[in-house]
């Protein structure tokens, strides 16, 4: 078994795992950034295509103050505001930063172009051109990570346990997949940075390693999870007719520009008869949509796979071509005329706002064990703003980075093998499983069915109960599955911890939202539609002797300057 | 995913192996949904036929990350993007790169890998 030893473990190289392995080694740490997939490629970040929020004042005078009070109305009451704070203060930095990294962030007159986007009072959204602000982000943080002598980087390593030993973290066991074979690694700090959950939900966004890897590991390792309840489903996400090569939630920015029609499936208009329940404001917009758009699906109005169409046809020709040139013959390839056809949306899960519950060092309860990005919870509360993510990411990956490293300096290596005896007996065991049969993946598809339809968009008690004993009985079926024999690139091996993990995921999503018997933000339960002030808390997550338990907790205020 | 309800079925004709010299091709029936790409294909033999199936891929459905690459029909293309054929598709791995194992390369940086 191969072992390697660091100063600083960064679990997961997106935005956040990149940009934290940057800012550790800036501190003189040496750093080991891995993987499941491949560096900078694997997660969210490379797929982003929209903007990134930041008060740089490029565009108009701008002030993170008011950057951060937008996004505690967002929030609904409920972020953990230094965390909030820190995005909003720290953001503009980040931008500037990797602007002088070579990030082609669109200009205009020679200053950083920003446009405007729901819930933000300002111009503050950074993007690059052609939807290409995701992947121009990890092109930088690559380049730039591999300029760096003390970062070790390895691909298509998984994290599958954090080893804790007398309440410090020690290091961590990983799955080699080229090999087949496990990988220790001792480490004075460790950083999961390992991305959201939304692949739960079997209408998803999400890359292929979304499976809520990070809160697996941290509370398996001790730490707590905060507020998992709070899904983001972004509602016009594109269903049919199937499209390849392109982000299945690109429909806002038409919209917005084009004015699609939102039609029931008898193309009658439908979104004004939800009206009465809209408070006017961005969030609640958002979550009207869904919910308008789910109720027609309900009524039997839905569009033949689910949802409802979106209507460009009264749109001419050269004014979709004007808003989005390049992209009409992308649609074309796929056989989408918009000037014929409509096509068909519904709500899809997008974003995670709840995760691992850090103090304002980043610091989980488990000394040594750090956490960022978007599998940190609390900064964006009940809901988040657009382009709020990535800068969460960038912020909170240098943060971390800085933090872990101080705090390595502070912690002597302590290795034994005794701390993968564990992790090592279970991986002989899962070698030994029969080859045929009901395999990881297979299993994989059917959690995602049962979140979706009782932990959804719109939740109620009785399919929320209905979903917990169902997780346990899949839970249950892990030892008897499938496992492909063979060691080099064998993803049966990867697929049976990313189960585990989605299903403990899936457990505190299903258990969070049972607790909050209200409704907020993008937590809607039918049982209970109103936002009750007592709820106004953070409901905090835990393995106690390996049963999911909750406990509440008054908000984190203060996020206003202290100076 | 769930399975594609139509009862239209396509062929896949998969390379396997973990040398060059000794790969076979193996032929898969996989049930036919409208504008699916052969990556849809590959995952669904992984989830319902065949998990043994090594592929890499990653963001799915925004073309993004650059990872699915293989040859489809002889031509280098992204999986993700790249549609089925009526008659059969035939998916073998990068002829520029050496194999892991399948449909997988060694597309890593020298520097990512361990040694
Ligand atoms: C399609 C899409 C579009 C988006 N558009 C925008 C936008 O326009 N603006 C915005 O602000 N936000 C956007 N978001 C959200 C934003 O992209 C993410 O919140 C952000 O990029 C998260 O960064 P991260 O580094 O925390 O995680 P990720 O970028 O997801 O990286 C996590 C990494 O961890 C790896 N990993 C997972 N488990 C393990 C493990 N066990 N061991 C090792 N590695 C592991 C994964 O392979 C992955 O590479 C979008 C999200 C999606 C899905
Ligand atoms: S899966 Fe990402 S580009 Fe094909």
């Amino acid at each position: 078994m191969t072992h390697l030893s660091t100063d600083v473990l960064v679990v997961g190289a997106g935005g956040a795992g990149m940009y934290a392995a940057i800012a550790a080694a800036r501190e003189g740490s040496s750093v080991l950034l891995l993987d499941k997939n491949l560096i900078g490629r694997g997660g969210a970040t490379i797929m982003a295509q929209m903007t990134v929020a930041a008060a740089i004042g490029h565009e108009e005078p701008d002030d993170w103050v008011l950057h951060l009070e937008d996004t505690l109305e967002a929030g609904r009451g409920i972020c953990n505001e230094p965390l909030s704070a820190m995005v909003c203060q720290r953001g503009p930095e980040r931008i500037l930063e990797m602007d002088r990294w070579g990030t082609r962030w669109a200009r205009e007159d020679g200053h950083i172009k920003q446009v405007g986007a729901p819930g933000h009072r300002r111009k503050r959204c950074c993007y690059v051109d052609f939807l290409s602000t995701g992947p121009a982000v990890a092109g930088t943080l690559r380049r730039q990570v591999s300029g760096m002598a003390n970062v070790r980087r390895l691909s298509n390593i998984a994290v599958i346990e954090i080893c804790v030993a007398a309440g410090h973290v020690r290091g961590a066991v990983a799955l080699d997949l080229s090999t087949g074979s496990l990988l220790t690694i001792a480490a004075r700090t460790v950083i999961l940075a390992a991305g959201g959950l939304t692949k739960i939900f079997r209408r998803n966004s999400a890359s292929a390693n979304m499976g809520g890897e990070a809160y697996w590991l941290a509370l398996e390792a001790g730490a707590e999870l905060v507020d998992m309840e709070f899904v983001q489903f972004f509602p016009i996400a594109h269903l049919a007719p199937r499209l390849v090569g392109m982000d299945p939630i690109m429909w806002d920015p038409f919209r917005y520009k084009l004015g699609g029609k939102l039609l029931n499936g008898n193309f009658q208009e439908f979104i004004h008869r939800y009206g009465g329940q809209d408070e006017g404001r961005y969030t609640a917009a958002r979550d009207l949509a869904s919910y308008a758009i789910l109720k027609e699906v309900e009524a039997g109005r839905g569009s033949p796979h689910g949802g409802v169409y979106l209507d460009f046809r009264h749109v001419p020709d050269d004014s979709l071509r004007e808003a989005f040139g390049p992209v009409i013959d992308r649609l074309l390839k796929n056989g989408i005329d918009l000037t014929r056809v409509p096509i068909e949306v519904a709500p899809t899960a997008h974003y995670h706002m709840g995760g691992i519950a850090v103090n304002d060092r980043m610091e989980t309860r488990v000394a040594g064990l750090f956490a960022a990005g978007e599998a940190v919870g609390g900064a964006n509360g009940a809901n988040r703003l657009s382009g709020n993510a990535i800068t969460e990411a960038l912020v909170f990956g240098e943060r971390a980075g800085f933090f872990a490293a101080k705090a390595a300096m502070d912690t002597d290596v302590d290795w034994s093998p005794a701390y993968v005896q564990r992790a090592r007996a279970e991986f002989s065991e899962l070698r030994q499983h029969k080859e045929k049969g009901l395999g990881p993946a297979a299993l994989q598809n059917s959690i995602q069915d049962l979140m979706w339809e009782n932990a959804g968009p719109f939740r109620s008690g009785k399919n929320l109960e209905r979903a917990l004993p169902a997780l346990h009985g899949f839970h249950d079926q892990l030892q008897d599955l499938a496992i492909a024999h063979g060691d080099i690139f064998n993803l049966d091996l990867q697929d049976w911890y990313e189960l585990k993990a989605m299903l403990r995921s899936s457990e505190a999503v299903v258990m969070g939202a049972l607790n909050r018997a209200e409704s907020r933000g993008a937590h809607q339960r039918l049982d209970f539609p109103q936002t009750i002030a007592e709820f106004e808390r953070n409901q905090l997550l835990s393995l106690e002797d390996g049963t999911m338990t909750s406990r509440w907790t008054s908000v984190v205020r203060s996020g206003m300057p202290s100076t | 995913m769930s399975a594609p309800d139509s009862t239209r079925v396509m062929h896949l004709r998969v390379w396997r192996g973990s040398t060059r010299v000794e790969g076979f091709y193996q032929t898969y029936e996989v049930p036919f949904e409208e504008g699916m790409s052969v990556l849809d294909a590959l995952r669904w033999i992984r989830a319902r036929r065949d998990s043994s199936l090594a592929i890499r891929y990653s963001c799915i459905n925004a073309n993004a990350c650059r990872t699915c690459m293989a040859l489809v029909d002889g031509v280098v293309e992204y999986t993700c993007t790249a549609r089925l054929n009526e008659s059969c598709t035939t998916v073998e791995p990068l002829p520029t790169r050496p194999v892991i194992r399948d449909l997988v390369t060694d597309t890593a940086p020298a520097d990512e890998k361990q040694r």
